[in-house]
């Protein structure tokens, strides 16, 4: 076996994978939530917006290459770990009461199955436009994309809304735990920087910043142009 | 501590396995007469006594020094290692915390690596392989040197000596969700990676006792630090960062030798 082969397949090494990973997926993820926020310039800049990446090909398909391998060498690898866990321990407890850690922590398996799925559901509805076709590829004044009609009437559907409200808690449960692990697991933690109390506020942060425009749009904020 | 001596009357929920092949079960029993006064492993010898005069199997459990320092208490105790006080091992848990009429859960410690070997007592010698494969330093230092001959920081020496108390107990096994073995691999590397005589072999140690460590069948670190909660030697999360980064290293930099056992890297 190869150094890095043997490397990654240490749980250490593992852990290190899943905090690299993590982070890029994290940054992503700011990225992504800040483009949104565009929906409050108005349907001009978020067209704009959405019309300069979609145009970007040279650099859209990479990044999505490197999203993908990225998201599904996360799972992979988490795969292995749960399974390990689980069979470090064969025998369970009658009586466990664990002190300090957090039930979201503890249930990453959970939450990150759970945002996989969630992560299908949004490229069929918004990549794929296959959730409501009637919404996707319709054209602005200026014969682009409309990206910002699209996203309103998205949600201005309560189910959709609520899809996404669930997703957004998922993520802000999965990543509470990673954005205080990563530090750690990399060796970066140092006790001068309470990395460690920053999963919660990061957490908060992009739960915010992602259902500000669908929450905006719901209660009538944000409307079709013209409406 | 309070003059007054009650005795307590309790149930035990105690976790009974005749061999290491044969299933277990929790089996209840009531002990009498427990003096408050009296540390839980000795409560532990009372119930005993009491079984042996029925004659009954007494409970197995591990214990040594019973003054909190040489590491084999082990035990469970209502589902938190050493019964869950701050920087305390079992045998240092004294009956006065308990009321009457308490019901007590003691199971063993739960890991794949450390088996029962009988009722409340379980294998430990996959921490004996880790030590065995790099916690110590193979230099040969000869006779004891002068004081300050070799100039150690205080905070290094600080350093050195926290991650030095670790006993071995396994408590930190016992209490991680994943049955990770890291709080224990990283206290013993840190406690020489402190101190100018761990430095030679700092990442090939790293490498050889983080192998012998997931060899032994311990999970993954997950930083849920319910280690760090249940250590009866308060040995800091610190320890593992140190750990995580000297890995790194060791994975990345360190040029290994040549001809290894496995004929690759």
């Amino acid at each position: 076996m190869s150094w890095f082969a043997r490397y990654v397949r240490s749980t250490v090494g593992a852990k290190h994978v899943m905090a690299v990973t993590g982070l890029l997926l994290f940054l992503f993820a700011i990225v992504h939530m800040v483009g949104h926020l565009q929906m409050f310039g108005g349907p001009d800049m978020y067209n704009a917006y959405a019309n300069f990446l979609q145009n970007l090909w040279e650099v859209k398909w990479p990044t999505r290459a490197g999203l993908l391998a990225l998201l599904l060498i996360h799972v992979a690898v988490a795969i292995g770990l749960v399974a390990r866990n689980r069979g470090a321990r064969p025998v369970a407890y009658a009586m466990y009461k664990p002190v300090v850690s957090r039930s979201a922590g503890r249930a990453m398996a959970w939450t990150g199955m759970a945002l996989f799925a969630f992560l299908a559901f949004h490229i069929i509805h918004f990549t794929a436009g296959q959730v409501q076709p009637k919404y996707f590829h319709t054209l602005d004044a200026q014969g682009r994309i409309d990206a910002y009609s699209m996203f309103v009437r998205g949600f201005q559907n309560v189910g959709i809304y609520a899809t996404y409200l669930a997703g957004m808690v998922l993520l802000a449960l999965h990543l509470g735990h990673g954005a205080a692990s990563w530090l750690q697991s990399l060796g970066l933690r140092h006790p001068k920087y309470p990395a460690d109390r920053l999963g919660l506020p990061i957490a908060a942060f992009l739960f915010v910043g992602y259902m500000l425009p669908p929450t905006a749009v719901l209660v009538g904020l944000i409307r079709l142009p013209g409406a | 501590m309070s003059d007054s001596h009650e005795e307590l009357d309790l149930t035990l929920h105690v976790w009974r396995q005749p061999d290491r092949a044969a299933p277990g079960k929790m089996v209840a029993y009531k002990v009498t007469g427990v003096s408050t006064h009296a540390s839980f492993l000795e409560m532990l010898d009372i119930l005993n006594e009491q079984l042996v005069a029925r004659g009954e199997e007494p409970v197995a459990f591990d214990h040594d020094c019973r003054e909190g320092i040489c590491g084999m208490c082990s035990l469970m105790i209502n589902g938190r290692p050493h019964g869950g006080m701050r920087a305390t091992t079992t045998c240092q848990l004294h009956m006065r915390f308990f009321k009457n009429g308490d019901e007590i859960w003691i199971e063993p410690w739960r890991a794949h690596a450390f088996p029962v070997i009988k009722d409340l007592c379980v294998d430990r010698t996959a921490f004996d392989k880790v030590i065995s494969i790099g916690g110590f330093v193979s230099a040969n230092c000869g006779s004891a040197p002068d004081a300050n001959d070799l100039l150690v920081p205080k905070e290094a020496a600080d350093r050195a000596m926290d991650a030095a108390a670790c006993i071995g107990c396994g408590a930190c096994v016992a209490a991680c969700p994943n049955g990770s073995a890291m709080l224990f691999v990283a206290a013993k590397l840190s406690h020489l990676h402190h101190l100018p005589q761990g430095q030679p072999e700092r990442l090939a140690r790293t490498g050889a006792m983080v192998s012998a460590m997931d060899e032994a069948g311990f999970g993954a670190c997950s930083n849920h630090y319910e280690c760090e909660a249940a250590c009866p030697k308060d040995i800091s999360r610190d320890v593992i960062a140190e750990l995580n980064r000297d890995y790194a290293r060791s994975a990345f930099v360190h040029r290994e030798r040549a001809n290894k056992a496995d004929g690759s890297g």
